[in-house]
């Protein structure tokens, strides 16, 4: 019986949560109380991994130094990765539920998670140079991070044709989500062209024994690099909304608050 | 008169409405054979353009003729996916297909498969004359054949996912390829893929088999998206 | 600290242009996140403040 009550509490808080998500000042208000200490921390993460990486772990016994840019490009492509699938989620519960925030967070998602793509693949060009000889190599990976800003590309392109901005949501949110289907096709059918076509002279580095020394700062720069992900997501919401609020009460006092 | 043409409308079945879509959709194309005769020209053309870039040395155009081949298959189904909602959705009768009682579903099927029809077939059945303009052994002409079939008509339901999301969009030309190239691009591995295992004599039969595969999933899946993105069109 | 100095630091063995580069342009890209929807936001702040101000002297 108190299983069964403190269930019905969760799933009720969970409800009101959720409910509560979808109003733009409650999601504002609450945005900025959160942005307000985790944005110094996010700083302040990246700051300290960022330094850790570059200064503070040994060399790679085989690519010396320039393995650090590990530490920037693993991080920015899982990022970019999630950033993807955390769209097409935002695009299905608006599709769903007809929910606005959801819109907001699927418009405010695709030029971020475009941002960490180019990342990426700017790091990855570089960090190919003294490992490989070569700026760009085409492959696998590379390819399928290629494909993948093409694909948020895409849906930055759509948004910004249409003039009715509720019919661009849907329609990003209808392309987000056959995307996410194509992915993984994608994904394993460049990896087979690849294995079909792959150079001998070209091999990934084999990173199945990295030590641990090196391990501590990724693993530091990919939850910093999460965190900072959902910074900019806050902070592009934020604009978003007063974007689309503008003719309301709540924001009218905001704005004459904020200056006086 | 009005209930007579309802009661008709309602003992259609959804098997006889698909099937008056389709006859209808072909009646139109056959009106205007030029523009069944573009997509072929332009592939004719580009095919032209290979030798003229790579040099006319056969081994070479040869070799480069799998893919070539299958890229221009590609960008002539995406040139033509652009118009295939468009006139209807200009005057009017997209609107009352959305608003009729027949699935979507199927209706957007007969859609696609009339587009299939004048343009992933007619190119798949003339492609041979360009694979021998290209130098392509005879050996991998069923191959090219084969994919091309199978391959045109992933490529078919995909560009007409960007069709129905781009179509209420005055500027829906050069939008729809950014939408659509990327998804392409499993078709392309795989079906250039197969002609060149045809071409170094090994079997095709596993790429046509994957192919088949990518039509059948998009078959079941892309009408949904079709169907969600003609909605939102008519909406906006 | 694994280098003995600035200069080596800077240096890495021959592949500093390359890891420096990489690190500058991830603080760039960072930099743009962060602080263009921030200046964005006061932006339209200010905005809609002159519009609600040069409203209340036109009804006044």
């Amino acid at each position: 019986m108190g299983t069964r009550a403190s269930i019905c509490i969760i799933a009720t808080s969970m409800w009101s949560f959720f409910h509560k998500l979808g109003s733009p000042p409650w999601l504002y208000k609450i945005s900025g109380s959160i942005l307000r200490w985790l944005l110094p921390i996010t700083v302040v993460a990246l700051a300290v991994g960022l330094a850790w990486g570059l200064l503070f772990t040994a060399p790679d016994f085989r690519q010396g130094n320039s393995y650090r840019i590990i530490y920037i490009h693993v991080p920015a492509a899982i990022v970019a990765l999630a950033a993807y699938y955390i769209m097409a989620l935002a695009g299905a519960v608006s599709l769903i539920w007809k929910m606005k925030m959801a819109d907001i967070a699927m418009k405010a998602c695709a030029p971020i998670g475009a941002s960490f793509t180019f990342l990426a693949l700017v790091t990855g060009a570089i960090w190919g140079k003294p490992t490989w000889g070569t700026w760009w190599v085409w492959d696998a990976r590379i390819t399928s991070m290629l494909v993948l800003l093409f694909l948020y590309l895409g849906v930055v392109a759509l948004y910004e044709a249409f003039d009715n901005k509720e019919a661009a949501s849907k329609a990003c949110a209808v392309l987000a989500l056959v995307g996410t289907v194509n992915i993984p096709i994608i994904y394993k059918s460049v990896d087979w062209w690849y294995s079909l076509h792959q150079p001998a002279s070209i091999k990934m580095t084999g990173g199945s024994s990295i030590d641990s020394s090196m391990l501590y700062p990724l693993f530091w720069m990919i939850a910093s690099v999460y965190a900072l992900f959902a910074c900019c997501m806050m902070l592009s919401m934020r604009v978003e909304i007063l974007k689309s609020e503008g003719k309301t009460g709540w924001v009218k006092r905001l704005a004459t608050e904020s200056n006086s | 008169m009005n209930q007579a043409s309802s009661r008709i409308e309602s003992t259609l079945s959804s098997a006889q409405f698909c099937r008056r879509l389709l006859r209808r959709q072909l009646v139109l194309a056959i009106r205007r054979p030029v523009e069944i005769g573009n997509p072929l020209l332009f592939f004719t053309m580009v095919v032209a353009l290979f030798p003229l870039g790579l040099g006319p040395a056969p081994a070479q155009l040869a070799e480069f003729a799998p893919g070539v081949l299958w890229i221009i298959a590609l960008l002539s189904n995406l040139l033509t996916s652009d118009a295939i909602f468009r006139g209807d959705f200009e005057d009017g009768s997209l609107e009352q297909l959305l608003l009729s009682p027949q699935p979507l579903y199927l209706s957007v099927l007969a859609y696609i498969g009339a587009h299939w029809l004048v343009t992933g077939l007619l190119l798949a059945l003339v492609s041979p004359i360009f694979a021998v303009m290209l130098n392509l052994s005879t050996a991998s002409i069923p191959a090219l054949v084969g994919s091309l079939l199978l391959g045109t008509g992933v490529l078919s339901l995909l560009g007409c996912v960007g069709a129905a999301l781009t179509v209420g969009l005055r500027r829906g030309g050069m939008l729809i390829s950014l939408l659509i190239l990327p998804l392409y691009m499993p078709v392309l591995i795989f079906g250039s893929a197969a002609v060149n295992a045809a071409v170094l004599g090994n079997p095709a039969g596993p790429y046509l088999a994957i192919l088949a595969g990518m039509l059948c999933f998009a078959v079941a899946l892309a009408p949904f998206a079709v169907a969600a993105g003609l909605r939102i069109s008519i909406d906006a | 600290m694994y280098f003995d100095s600035f200069s080596s630091a800077l240096q890495m063995g021959g592949h500093g242009g390359f890891v420096w580069s990489a690190y500058l342009i991830t603080v760039l890209v960072i930099c743009c996140l962060v602080i263009l929807p921030m200046r964005k936001e006061k932006q339209i702040l200010r905005q809609l403040e002159g519009a609600l101000k040069r409203q209340n002297r036109d009804k006044s």
